[in-house]
């Protein structure tokens, strides 16, 4: 409970200044409405308002204020109006028997879930196979970590509609496939990064003692680098999720997809249905956390039996 | 009896970008076997240098050594050494059996033999019990006793020792030196041991080879009049404090011109 108490303040607070950001951000928008509905409104007319800060508005016409909490299409809605629209197209299609109907967030968290992983699976290969070969070769170490750092740099959302018309060219169908790509180019760099420091852990005594022994690359790759290094992967893993997800949902934004979470916010946006965009938002968000939290769970395990003390 | 380690003529000279360093300069030195040979010295006198290159770490640039009749490099492939660091550098992700299984994996023995080992290295080193434990549950002496023991658990004759009780305080220490001259009586292997301590290597040694830096050098070797059986009370003799003095009267000489 102690524990508790702290997080439920923080999250508290963060609805608390949400609401409150609520009044202003839409009282424009529920002044113009009020008025068209035959309100007297001070000053009149969409235009004049312009030029007027929202806070005055506030105060010139505050039996208006709390329209701002139920439009249908607020330029900020509240938690509440997220909250019902993300029941509506997650748990409640779900217990209608319509979790995989093209309008449920579930289908589409999935179709992301899906890229995500597959990103997930390729970026961490080529991030571990990557860190092996720069810990192990001098040669790879000048030549590939440049380019790693240079791959970072570059904008995703420039590079994704490249990636996607590079690989519909070379005759692959399907939308998945250029995602994954998108979502492993983001994922691959922390594994790198982190797999290179875990490698080089060991300290050179540790490394001596196994030359001692006579040990060759494989063992003391498997005996000594691989395990020294699981620490510094579970870290990685848990950016790299993150990024893998990020990067998928990039990848649906540019290409005109028709379902994924990247989806939903880009056709939120095109229809200003701000209820689809932060219900597709939340549960991005909530897809991330399940993730992160399943790779700390999985962490905890491995590096347990491994007599970490807890 | 054939000499365990000779070296005759050895020099090994790093280069630095501050040119030439000589770590190790025309050194002789015939060890025997089950002698208990200390080296001694202030810090860049290349006591731990000469040690690795017993061990095959390091590779002379001049002159002969012979482990057990062989190159380092041989005895290395041999498995025909031990080696103790300063630090335990016990793996912490490992029990305490299985930092001593390690070496036993990497060379191959078969399962049944590994945990009977373990078992009589930890005997030896008065760990049994702590086998399931991991390091950070084991105090510094103990690591380090673990650690002997995981130099132990194959069939080595040879234990070479750097500085392994450095790190240590003055009790665990005594205490350990008192455990490390029996288990050498016991064991009977030929021991290398690198320390900076003047009572450590007196109390601990047959023969004691004082060195000198700048460049590494032997200056002194002193073969110890102490008996075999040494409880910790020999320390205060005067047969010890005439050793004591004459290693001392040794480090003094290496250092006079500087």
């Amino acid at each position: 409970m102690r524990n508790f108490l702290p997080i439920l303040a923080v999250l508290g607070g963060i609805v608390l200044l949400w609401y409150l950001a609520v009044a202003p951000m839409n009282i424009r928008v529920a002044l113009d409405q009020a008025e068209r509905a035959g309100a007297v409104i001070v000053p009149e007319g969409s235009v004049a308002r312009r030029a007027v800060p929202a806070l005055k508005l506030m105060i010139d016409n505050s039996d208006h204020v709390t329209a701002g909490y139920q439009l249908d299409r607020p330029r900020l809605p509240t938690p509440a109006q997220v909250g019902q629209e993300f029941w509506k197209t997650t748990g409640e299609m779900a217990l209608n028997g319509r979790a995989w109907s093209k309008r449920s967030l579930i289908y589409h968290a999935w179709i992301t879930l899906q890229s995500t992983l597959w990103g997930f699976a390729l970026g961490t290969t080529i991030g571990i196979l990557g860190a092996v070969a720069i810990v192990y070769s001098r040669v790879a170490d000048m030549s590939l970590m440049p380019w790693a750092i240079i791959s970072q740099t570059i904008p995703i959302v420039a590079l994704a509609p490249m990636i996607i018309v590079v690989s519909s060219q070379l005759g692959v169908d399907g939308r998945g496939f250029p995602k994954a790509i998108i979502s492993a180019y983001l994922c691959f760099f922390p594994v790198l990064v982190g797999m290179v420091k875990g490698l080089r852990a060991p300290e050179t005594s540790q490394l001596d003692l196994l030359k001692t022994y006579d040990a060759n690359g494989w063992q003391s790759f498997f005996k000594l680098r691989l395990p020294a290094s699981l620490p510094f992967l579970f870290t990685s893993l848990k950016v790299g999720v993150a990024a893998a997800l990020v990067g998928t949902i990039v990848g649906e934004l540019p290409t005109g997809a028709i379902s994924g979470l990247g989806a939903r916010i880009l056709i939120g946006d095109q229809f200003g249905t701000p209820l689809a965009i932060w219900s597709a938002l939340f549960a991005a968000a909530i897809l991330a956390g399940l993730l992160v939290t399943l790779l700390d769970l999985l962490q905890r395990i491995a590096l347990g039996r491994m007599g970490a003390p807890s | 009896m054939s000499a365990v380690i000779s070296a005759q003529n050895l020099s090994l000279t790093f280069q630095t970008n501050d040119g030439p360093v000589h770590a190790l300069k025309d050194v002789d030195l015939t060890i025997e076997p089950g002698e208990f040979v200390s080296f001694i010295g202030p810090s860049g006198c290349g006591k731990t240098t000469f040690l690795r290159c017993i061990a095959g770490l390091e590779t002379p640039t001049a002159g002969m050594l012979r482990v057990n009749g062989m190159t380092p490099d041989e005895a290395r492939r041999n498995r025909a050494y031990g080696y103790v660091f300063q630090s335990a550098g016990l793996y912490p992700w490992r029990t305490i059996g299985g930092n001593i299984r390690l070496p036993l994996e990497i060379m191959g023995y078969a399962k049944s033999d590994m945990a009977d080992r373990v078992q009589h290295v930890l005997k030896l080193v008065e760990l049994d019990g702590f086998e399931r434990k991991f390091p950070w549950q084991l105090s510094g002496g103990m690591q380090q006793r673990a650690s002997i023991a995981r130099a132990l658990a194959f069939d080595a004759d040879i234990l070479l020792m750097d500085e392994p009780f450095g790190a240590l305080d003055e009790i665990v220490r005594d205490h350990l030196n008192e455990q490390l001259l029996k288990l050498w009586a016991k064991t009977g292997k030929t021991v290398g041991f690198v320390t900076h301590s003047i009572p450590e290597a007196v109390y601990l040694s047959t023969k004691i080879v004082v060195m000198s830096p700048r460049p590494g050098r032997i200056t002194d070797v002193i073969e110890s009049t102490l008996p075999r059986e040494r409880p910790l009370d020999l320390r205060e003799t005067p047969e010890f404090l005439a050793l004591s003095h004459r290693v001392r009267e040794g480090l003094r000489a290496g250092h006079s011109y500087d």
